[in-house]
């Protein structure tokens, strides 16, 4: 039992790196938020209505920002439905306020409360309202609750961590597979812009273009993912079949399928497809979940069972851990490795088509550098480069360490030049702590 | 020799994370003798040579050198001492020559430039001395193993050692190779140099060493002068129980042909052989380091792609192309590496066990784990294999449990027809006779085996029928029995 919980915490001692960072940056982005959601409106429209007589009329401050944005909608509905009559909704700044302030009091208006927020609560235009406007008094300010939260833990920035890695961690899942053969696909991020361009080329001129169909587009995307496994195929082969170095195919993958991205898309962007084709890089669903955020965690789960509980994942890791004695045990080795380079081209593929879908189209340049993401993601997951060892899940939280650290760096303003330095160091760190772990 | 001892090892205490390895141990080693230190596998012998070799260093104990306390931080604090370590893997640089090995780190280099003439001129000096003819100019990697294994008894001279531990010494030499070591080492013995001869060759004990020590289970049970010891009393202090007889007998009748092979060829290697075995026969392929044993078994494997030669198990003729095909026709080897060919040292027992089975052990590709233990626990069982867990790394164990585990691997797989590579090679006393009674066992079920070995005692207790090699080529066969010599299978070696 106790070997047992050692080797889990070797396993997956990135995690707890990972909440780490979260409390770190939690910790950083500390601020007092301002509640905006509909319960929130209903307390402000509570509140005034105890104050206020039936139909009083309230003037509504916000800032143009997106939070404000909702508290307005929101207090838009709450106000009356509390019996209560909005005067005015203002967005902007206190210019904007003074305006209206000016417009009500010399059309003969009367305000009974603000509802306002904790910035704009404490605007002197309307602090100081009694004095300013003589005519309007000064009416209570009401500002619903705030509470202390990390904007690092915000909902939407959490989804938004996992939304911008998802393209990333999917081809993570086939990279971990070839590296923990021993081998490395330095063409994944090539074969993603040659699927983004091909899947969009497709759809532009076999599919329909701007009218295709779901059916199409589908099609589009398979024929495209496809043409990547075939271009995995081709990398697995020239290993297995005449032995050279992983490092030396995939680098050469890596140019020609650049190259053939250029050449599919003439050098330019491909845009003309139907707007329904974002439903996979932005749609969302259940519970705000991105869609590509619940392929990536669908992907996963089907992966971790791979690796973990069938003769494939077996074979591949006594492949990498020792090919001759793998081969002198009957494993097939050459089928093994053909499987992990398709593997890992059909899911560059499918990062590809998510790409193309979150940007509403196709280009040459998309997925550039990617490949040393998603190596460093495999890397700081604990997969050794060497091969034979680590895990899927493993690589799942190397993904998303890398995220929370970029994200954290720009919520924390670091600029952008320091973070690529950061995120350097970072990987540096995590190979060095698994040595040492090893050791 | 003075009458105090050059060494003395008292109470050395170390454990590892779930392994106490020594108990404290006792070790005594005057000036110019040659002690034999033995013991079964996890016995501790490796460790407390790591300790004396500044490797490890003890949890507690003395260690006293020359009647002066001595502690030994790292591997370089003990080389300046005067202890050299030579392992059986030897620690030198391929690609350097021998004088270059020998120096290496010891260089006098003048503004940056070493003195090849006079490093040349040492290293011939030394192995003139040491009796052994080797190009001084050629990279290690092309010198035979007894030249290398000269390079690194040289190195050990270069440096003053006083005394030497050698790890199983003898275990890749041919007979006359071996004897020219044993002639150094006398020599070194004379000259003052003390010798620790790490060795499971009982026969190679008795002819070489003036004591022994016997550890067990991480104690030292006894040190006695070789001269006056009886082999069995030697093998009872190791194991802790006398084993009756060293080789056990069976009464098997053989069956039909099981496997039949004819005319295999492979470049020089393997020249025209042809053998046929029984089932309940166990057929030995003895001959000496390079006649072909190794390179005919693989190519029966189909480890190897053969330039001719027909294969036929149970008088199927079969396209044998790789270790799969074999596989499937019922055969199984046991290399004659284990680490390097035969385990995944970085994966766990269990999975080491099974890879060669997992067809059987699953259902659509998923792996039932229950029937996977469940078998592991079966052989784990009947074989003895200690480990604390079966998720254990396979790297970790001692080296006659991972031969047990490669070999469980193929029982489990059923085999109809086992080739042995070297089984017993580097495994202590104990696991031996469990592996020889392994091998009755499976002859008794109607199985054929074929066991390549250089050990001729072993060879002789075990056999039905011998079969010689000599530079790829079959020179005989000898239907074992009691008057048959070591001598008969060594002309036909050699011939």
């Amino acid at each position: 039992m106790h070997a047992h919980a050692r080797r889990l915490l070797a396993d997956y001692g990135m995690l707890a790196v990972l909440l780490l960072l979260g409390l770190v940056f939690s910790g950083l982005t500390l601020e007092e938020q301002s509640a905006a959601d509909a319960s929130a409106a209903r307390r402000v429209a509570a509140r005034i209505r105890a104050g206020a007589p039936a139909g009083g009329r309230v003037l509504v401050a916000v800032r143009p920002t997106p939070v404000d944005t909702l508290l307005a909608d929101n207090l838009a509905r709450e106000l009356p439905a509390a019996g209560l009559e909005v005067a005015e909704v203002v967005r902007g700044e206190p210019q904007a306020v003074r305006a209206a302030l000016e417009r009500i009091a010399a059309a003969g208006g009367r305000i009974d409360a603000v509802a306002a927020t904790g910035r704009t609560g404490s605007w002197l235009v309307l602090t100081e309202m009694g004095e300013l406007f003589p005519a309007l008094g000064q009416p209570p300010i009401v500002a619903p609750d705030t509470f202390l939260w990390p904007n690092f833990l915000k909902a939407d920035n959490l989804l938004n961590i996992a939304n911008q890695i998802a393209v990333i961690a999917i081809m993570a899942i086939g990279m971990t597979m070839v590296i923990v053969t021993g081998g490395i696909d330095l063409s994944v991020g090539s074969l993603a812009a040659l699927s983004a361009v091909l899947a969009t080329k497709l759809i532009r001129d076999a599919f329909g273009g701007t009218a295709a169909s779901p059916a199409g587009m589908t099609a589009a995307c398979g024929l495209a993912v496809a043409a990547c496994g075939a271009a995995g195929l081709v990398s697995g082969g020239l290993i297995t079949l005449f032995g050279i170095p992983p490092f030396i195919v995939t680098l050469a993958m890596m140019l020609v399928a650049s190259g053939l991205a250029y050449l599919v898309a003439a050098g330019q962007s491909i845009y003309q497809i139907p707007e329904s084709f974002v439903w996979l890089g932005r749609g969302t669903g259940p519970f705000g979940l991105p869609h590509a955020v619940v392929l990536m965690l669908l992907l996963y789960a089907a992966a971790h069972v791979l690796m973990s509980r069938t003769t494939l994942g077996r074979y591949l890791y006594a492949v990498g851990g020792n090919r001759e004695a793998a081969r002198l045990a009957g494993v097939p080795v050459r089928r093994v490795l053909l499987f992990a380079y398709v593997a890992c081209g059909l899911l560059a593929g499918l990062g590809g088509v998510i790409m193309a879908s979150q940007l509403k189209s196709g280009s040459p340049t998309y997925g550039g550098m990617y490949e040393l993401y998603v190596i460093a993601a495999v890397v700081v997951g604990g997969t050794a480069l060497a091969g034979g060892e680590g895990k899927i899940l493993g690589t799942l939280v190397g993904a998303l360490v890398i995220a929370v650290i970029q994200n954290g760096m720009n919520l924390t303003n670091v600029e952008s030049y320091t973070q690529k330095v950061v995120l350097g160091l970072v990987i540096l760190a995590a190979v060095l702590v698994d040595r040492i772990r090893h050791r | 020799m003075s009458s105090a001892p050059l060494l003395s090892m008292r109470g050395i205490e170390k454990s590892f994370p779930g392994v106490h390895a020594l108990r404290g141990v006792d070790l005594d080693l005057a000036a110019g003798e040659v002690l034999a230190l033995l013991g079964e596998n996890g016995a501790g012998k490796s460790t407390l040579m790591k300790v004396l070799g500044g490797a490890h260093a003890a949890d507690s104990g003395d260690l006293v050198l020359d009647g002066r306390p001595a502690r030994f931080r790292s591997p370089h604090d003990a080389r300046a001492a005067g202890i050299a370590v030579i392992h059986q893997e030897f620690s030198l640089v391929p690609g350097l020559t021998a004088p270059e090995n020998i120096f290496l780190g010891q260089e006098s280099a003048r503004a940056g430039f070493f003195p090849r003439g006079e490093e040349r001129r040492r290293a011939a000096e030394l192995f003139g001395r040491l009796g052994v003819a080797i190009d001084l100019d050629a990279p290690v990697s092309r010198l035979t193993t007894a030249q290398a294994q000269a390079t690194e008894i040289a190195r050990a001279l270069a440096r003053d050692a006083r005394i030497i531990v050698m790890d199983e010494p003898t275990a890749a030499l041919t007979t006359a190779e071996t004897d020219r070591l044993f002639a150094i080492i006398r020599d070194l013995a004379r000259r003052g140099i003390a010798v620790i001869h790490i060795s499971h060759r009982l026969d190679e004990i008795f002819a070489l060493a003036d004591r022994v020590v016997v550890l067990r289970d991480g104690r030292n049970v006894g040190s006695r002068p070789v001269a006056g010891l009886g082999r069995g009393e030697l093998i009872g202090m190791m194991v802790g129980r006398e084993l009756a007889e060293e080789y056990p007998r069976r009464t098997v009748a053989a069956g039909g042909v099981r496997l039949a092979v004819q005319g295999l060829r492979r470049g020089r290697a393997v020249r025209d052989v042809s053998f046929a075995v029984r089932g309940g026969e166990i057929l030995a392929l003895a001959g000496l380091v390079g006649a072909g044993r190794t390179e005919t078994l693989r190519l029966v494997f189909g480890a190897d792609r053969r330039d001719a030669g027909e294969i036929a198990v149970d008088g199927r003729p079969l396209a044998i192309r790789s270790p799969r095909d074999a596989i499937a026709a019922g055969i199984g080897l046991l290399t004659e590496d284990r680490k390097l060919e035969g385990l995944v040292l970085g994966r766990s027992v269990l999975e080491n066990f099974s890879l060669a089975s997992l067809d059987r052990l699953s259902r659509a590709g998923f792996i039932d784990g229950r029937a996977e233990r469940t078998a592991f626990d079966r052989h784990a069982g009947q074989l003895r294999i200690r480990v604390p867990h079966p998720a254990e790394r396979a790297g970790n164990l001692s080296g006659g449990n991972q031969q047990k585990v490669v070999l469980a691997r193929w029982l489990e797989r059923d085999c109809e027809v086992f080739l042995f590579d070297e089984p017993t090679r580097g495994i202590d006393v104990g696991a031996r006779h469990e592996i020889y009674l392994l091998m009755n066992e499976l002859v008794a079920r109607g199985k054929a085996v074929v066991m390549a070995s250089s050990d001729l005692p072993e060879v002789l207790g075990m056999a039905d029928r011998i079969l010689v090699m000599h530079d790829g080529r079959v020179t005989g066969e000898i239907i074992n029995g009691p008057g048959v010599t070591q001598e008969q299978v060594m002309r036909l070696a050699v011939a």
